[in-house]
C-alpha cells in the first residue's frame, strides 16, 4: 500500500513535469517498460516461479537530477518501481541514489553509483563491480547487467594524470541465476542446506579500487588496481565426501591490471590485462577458493559499410596452480581448464533513420565448447516509443560450463519503453 | 617542335588549373567561413526529422567547437543530447583531424559507461538525420578536386558555382555547391549518387550576424531519394565562449559542466 501510494505521488510529479527541467535546476525523467522472458525449449523446470517464463514484469524507472546554480553540488537518484508478475510481488529496486560535489580539481561523489571500467563488451576483467548476470541472462535491458555500488567515488585532476579511487564500505555481490527460474549445473542436488556467508561488515573489509589514466602518445592508457572480494561465490562443503551443508563465500581478492585504446586502421583498437590475486589461496590447494589467474582481452572494431559495425574479441583467463587445484578438487566438481578463452562478435546494423537496430552478439568458447548467442531487433516507434525483439540462444557440449550449463533456458524476450 | 608542343599544353592548361586553384581556394574560405569562425563555438542545435508520411521526430542538443591551428586544421567537438528521452544526458566527443579518422567518445549514461567509437564511417547519418558526420563537423578540401563553374545569382546573393569530384572512393560522385561571393558561405549544395543522379540537397536558410560572423542559423538537408528532410536550427550562438582545453576530455564527458551545456 506504501508502495503504491508513493508510486502514485511519483506518477503525478511526472505527468506534470513532462520530462522536462523543473524550476531551480530539478528534472524528472523516466520510462515505464513491460518486458516478458519464455524458456522456448519445451523443459519443463521442476519447482520453477514461472513456468515456462524467465521474466514477467512491469517497469517504472524514475530519475530526479537537481544541481545548484553554480553548477557545483548536485544530486541524482534513479528508482526502480517494478511488478514482478511471475510472482506477483511488488519491489523497489533503488539502481543509483548520490550526491556530488565538483571542483576545478577533483569531483567527489557519495552513494549507490554505477562505475564501469575497461574497454571489454559484456567481457570484465578490471571492472570488479558488481553485476547482474541473471537480468543479462533472462533479456533485460543490457543497463541491467550493471549494478550500483555503494560508494565514496573521488576524482582527481592534476595536470598530468587523472585518478579515479572508489572506496566501498559495503560489499554488494553479483546476482547470478537462481535455479527457480533458470536450469543450473548443480554438483550436489541433494544438499538442501544452503547458506550464503556475506564478508563482515567491518572496515577491514571495505573495497578500495583505484585507476590512473592519461593519453600516452595516441594510447589512451589505465592502470587499475582493485582490493577486495571475488563478487561471484565459491561453493564450501561441510564436508567434501558426504556434504550436507553449502556454504556460497567471498574470497578476497586483489587485481592489478591496465588497458589501453587507439584508433587503428580505421577502427578501435584494445589490450586490456589483469592479474587476479586471490590471495587466500595462493598455493591453488584449496578447492573452494578460486586460482590466481591472468586475464586478457584484445579487442578490435571497425565500421563495415554505411551504418553497420563489426565488433570482434578474444579473451583468456590463465589459473597459476592447476596442478595443486585438480589435485585436491573433491568428488562431483568439475575440473576447469588452465586455459578457459574465448571468442566474440558483436554486429550491429542500423537502418531506416536509425529507428530499426539489428544487432547480433555472441560468446563462443573454444576450451569450454559452449556458447551464447544474442540476435536483436530494436525498432523506434516515436521517439519516446520502443520494442525490442530478441533471444538468448545458449549450448555446449557439456552441462557444466558456464554457458553450457544454460543449454536448456534458450528465451525469446520483448520489451516495450516509453521514454519521457 | 616538341618544346613548341609543351609550349602549347602549358598554355592550354594553365587557365584550368588557375580556375582549379581558384576553386580550391573559394572552397577552402568557405569552409572557414563555415565551420571554423572564431576560436571556439557554442549553439543549442534543434534538429526536426521529417520522414516522407510526416512523421517528426526530434533531436536536441548542445554543441561546443574549438579550433586548434588554422581553419581546415583540427577541431574538437563536444556534443550534449537534451532529446529525444531515451538519449538525454549522452555526451559524444569528436577529436577531427582533416587527414586522418577521428578520434570518437561516447558517453552512455545509464551504465556511466565512456565508450571509445571506431570513426572512418563519416558518411553514415548524425543521429539518425539527413546530415552525415562529414556534413556537421567538415570534409577535407584536398579529399576533392573542385573546380568553378560559374557565378550566378543565389537567393538575392551573388554566388559562386563549384563543382567538387571526391578524389577516392566515398558513396558520392559529386557535390555542386552555390557559395556566397559576399560571406563566402554556402547557400545550397547538391550531392550526387554514384550513378550520377541527385541524391541529397543542402540549404542555408537563414544566416544572421553573430559577433561579426556570418552564420547559417537555419539549414536544410533534403533527401530526395526517400522524402526525408532535416531541418536544424542553430540557436542561442555564441564565438570565443573560452572552452578551455581540458574540457575536451572523458571527466567532462562523463560530467559535463551545466554552464556550458545549457
Amino acid at each position: 500500500m506504501k508502495i503504491r501510494r508513493y508510486i502514485l505521488l511519483f506518477v503525478a510529479a511526472a505527468s506534470f513535469a513532462q520530462g522536462t527541467a523543473l524550476a531551480n535546476g530539478i528534472s524528472i525523467n523516466g520510462f515505464v517498460q513491460g518486458n516478458f522472458s519464455a524458456r522456448v525449449t519445451g523443459e519443463a523446470l521442476p519447482n520453477s516461479d514461472g513456468g515456462d517464463f524467465l521474466l514477467g514484469e512491469e517497469r517504472l524507472q524514475l530519475e530526479l537530477a537537481g544541481h545548484n546554480k553554480a553548477g557545483n553540488a548536485g544530486f541524482l537518484s534513479k528508482t526502480d518501481f517494478f511488478h514482478d508478475a511471475i510472482t506477483n510481488t511488488a519491489n523497489i529496486d533503488l539502481r543509483e541514489a548520490y550526491g556530488e560535489l565538483t571542483s576545478r580539481y577533483f569531483d567527489f561523489r557519495v552513494g549507490r553509483q554505477m562505475v564501469t571500467w575497461g574497454i571489454g563488451d559484456l567481457l570484465f576483467i578490471n571492472d570488479v563491480f558488481p553485476k547482474d548476470w541473471s537480468a543479462f541472462f533472462s533479456g533485460q535491458p543490457t543497463e541491467y547487467l550493471k549494478i550500483g555500488s555503494d560508494a565514496l567515488k573521488f576524482d582527481f585532476y592534476p595536470k598530468f594524470i587523472s585518478i579515479g579511487l572508489i572506496v566501498t564500505p559495503l560489499f554488494r555481490e553479483d546476482n547470478l541465476p537462481s535455479n527457480n527460474r533458470f536450469f543450473l549445473w548443480d554438483p550436489f542436488p541433494a544438499v538442501s542446506d544452503r547458506q550464503t556467508v556475506n564478508p563482515d561488515k567491518n572496515f577491514k573489509n571495505v573495497e578500495v579500487a583505484l585507476r590512473l589514466y592519461r593519453d600516452i602518445g595516441g594510447f589512451e592508457t589505465s592502470l587499475y588496481f582493485s582490493k577486495g572480494f571475488w563478487r561471484t561465490p565459491s561453493l564450501l562443503l561441510d564436508n567434501t565426501t558426504t556434504p550436507t551443508q553449502i556454504s556460497f563465500v567471498f574470497p578476497r581478492l586483489l587485481t592489478y591490471g591496465f588497458s589501453v585504446e587507439r584508433s587503428v586502421l580505421g577502427g578501435v583498437f584494445g589490450l586490456e590485462s589483469g592479474y587476479y590475486d586471490s590471495m587466500e589461496d595462493r598455493a591453488g590447494t584449496n578447492y573452494s577458493i578460486p586460482n590466481s589467474q591472468w586475464r586478457y582481452l584484445a579487442g578490435y572494431k571497425r565500421p563495415l559499410w554505411r551504418e553497420a559495425t563489426l565488433g570482434l574479441q578474444y579473451y583468456g583467463e590463465y589459473m597459476f596452480r592447476q596442478g595443486p587445484y585438480r589435485t585436491n578438487l573433491p568428488a562431483g566438481f568439475s575440473v576447469q581448464d588452465r586455459l578457459r578463452h574465448i571468442m566474440t562478435t558483436r554486429l550491429t546494423q542500423m537502418l531506416w533513420h536509425q529507428t530499426l537496430r539489428l544487432s547480433l552478439f555472441a560468446f563462443f568458447s573454444p576450451s569450454d565448447v559452449d556458447y551464447q548467442i544474442i540476435p536483436e531487433v530494436q525498432y523506434h516507434f516515436t521517439d519516446e516509443f520502443s520494442a525490442t525483439v530478441g533471444a538468448n540462444v545458449f549450448g555446449g557440449k557439456d552441462s557444466d560450463t558456464f554457458f553450457g550449463q544454460l543449454d536448456k533456458n534458450d528465451n525469446v524476450y520483448c520489451a516495450l519503453r516509453y521514454t519521457f | 617542335m616538341i618544346r613548341r608542343f609543351i609550349g602549347t599544353v602549358f598554355v592550354l592548361l594553365l587557365p584550368v588549373t588557375a580556375l582549379a586553384a581558384d576553386a580550391t581556394e573559394i572552397m577552402k574560405k568557405s569552409q572557414a567561413a563555415f565551420l571554423y569562425p572564431g576560436i571556439d563555438f557554442k549553439a543549442r542545435v534543434v534538429m526536426r526529422l521529417t520522414a516522407k508520411g510526416g512523421q517528426e521526430r526530434t533531436r536536441e542538443l548542445t554543441m561546443l567547437r574549438k579550433n586548434y591551428g588554422l581553419p581546415g586544421g583540427n577541431q574538437k567537438y563536444f556534443i550534449y543530447f537534451f532529446k529525444p528521452s531515451d538519449v538525454r544526458d549522452m555526451t559524444f566527443m569528436v577529436y577531427k583531424y582533416p587527414a586522418k579518422d577521428d578520434d570518437r567518445w561516447l558517453f552512455v549514461p545509464s551504465i556511466n559507461l565512456v565508450q571509445r567509437i571506431a570513426a572512418s564511417d563519416s558518411r553514415s547519418s548524425f543521429v539518425g538525420s539527413d546530415f552525415t558526420y562529414e556534413d556537421v563537423s567538415g570534409r577535407d578540401v584536398e579529399s576533392d578536386e573542385h573546380k568553378l563553374v560559374k557565378d550566378e545569382a543565389c537567393g538575392g546573393r551573388e554566388c559562386h558555382v563549384i563543382e567538387s569530384v571526391p578524389k577516392g572512393g566515398t558513396n558520392y560522385s559529386k557535390k555542386v555547391s552555390w557559395i556566397d561571393k559576399a560571406s563566402l558561405l554556402p547557400m545550397k549544395e547538391e550531392y550526387y549518387d554514384v550513378r550520377g543522379e541527385l541524391d541529397r540537397t543542402f540549404t542555408s536558410d537563414e544566416v544572421m550576424d553573430v559577433e561579426g560572423h556570418p552564420t547559417v542559423t537555419k539549414r536544410t538537408m533534403k533527401n530526395l531519394k526517400s522524402g526525408h528532410r532535416t531541418e536544424a536550427a542553430f540557436e542561442g550562438v555564441k564565438y570565443d565562449v573560452g572552452i578551455k582545453d581540458d574540457f575536451f576530455s572523458e571527466r567532462y564527458l562523463r560530467n559535463p559542466p551545466k554552464e556550458l551545456i545549457q
